[in-house]
């Protein structure tokens, strides 16, 4: 085991031990400011899978901007909305998370024996791509630019579009209604 | 070299931690937090897949466009938890339960 995979493992521990975290941490504010940690976390992983210019967009547009936008928004708009549910006290695992709970863990139990028979260093186009391989020397941004303009050019125009409207739209809904 | 079974396996456990959230808390901004895990664990499946498709770069491309897609969500379901905040004072899913005023 090299250096490498223990640093992949150790990126992945952290993933998973900081979601856990967030999910069953009992104060809003420590679990959004540990959602920080899962998404820097999860920007390693992705250069893991040679895709660094995914993970350069996931720190800025998921860490320096809906981050922000989520704290931002939260701690200045209202002093009771992020602790509604201190009010009732319950027990780590209460009652209610247990239906949750279960069915997460089902899920998993499904998601688990399907990767296992899906085998998938085995799919024929992943075991055929030899030359179609990434390789840490490529240059992705490269690659990625010139498909964004080639290829894919009707859903960056699309997803543009969409952007837009999906910001207006947030901005009107967010704005304050003059009291009649 | 990273077994893709091991990347699968790890956006599988981050997909379920958020569903848990989704389906047992009692806030919307930790449900919100829910969507982006699972939204995370599916680019994650992206990406990895992505690594052996370089003439194309398909998982890269869709992991950028759902990454754009998360961002706008987030803004817009921000912008609704707010102002069902100020008509409710309370943003508990739960107790939300009717569409009228």
């Amino acid at each position: 085991m090299n250096i490498e995979q223990v640093v992949f493992y150790i990126l992945a521990a952290t993933v998973l031990s900081s979601a856990f975290m967030v999910v069953f941490n009992r104060n809003m504010v420590r679990s959004i400011f540990l959602f920080f940690v899962t998404l820097f976390a999860m920007s390693g992983l992705f250069i893991y899978a040679l895709a660094d210019f995914v993970a350069v967009t996931q720190l800025i547009v998921y860490v320096g901007g809906m981050l922000v936008l989520m704290i931002f928004a939260f701690l200045l708009s209202s002093k009771t909305i992020l602790n509604t549910s201190a009010t009732h006290k319950t027990s780590l695992i209460g009652l209610h998370h247990l239906p949750g709970m279960l069915i997460s863990l089902l899920f998993f139990l499904i998601l688990f024996v399907t990767i296992h028979q899906a085998n998938p260093e085995e799919i024929g186009w992943v075991r055929n791509a030899g030359n179609n391989t990434l390789v840490a020397s490529d240059n992705t941004i490269h690659a990625i630019g010139i498909n964004l303009m080639t290829r894919y050019l009707i859903p960056f125009e699309i997803i543009s579009v969409l952007l837009m409207m999906a910001l207006i739209g947030a901005a009107h809904l967010a704005r304050r209604t003059k009291k009649q | 070299m990273i077994p893709l079974s091991h990347f699968m396996l790890i956006s599988g456990l981050l997909f379920c931690i958020g569903l848990y959230a989704v389906l047992s808390k009692r806030n919307a901004i930790m449900i919100l937090i829910g969507i982006e895990f699972m939204l995370n664990a599916a680019i994650l499946n992206l990406v990895a897949f992505g690594k052996y498709d370089k003439q194309v770069m398909g998982g890269q491309m869709f992991a950028l466009f759902a990454i754009v897609l998360a961002a706008a969500t987030v803004a817009v379901s921000l912008a609704i938890i707010l102002n069902v905040y100020t008509y409710h004072k309370n943003i508990d899913p739960t107790t939300i339960d009717q569409l009228r005023d």
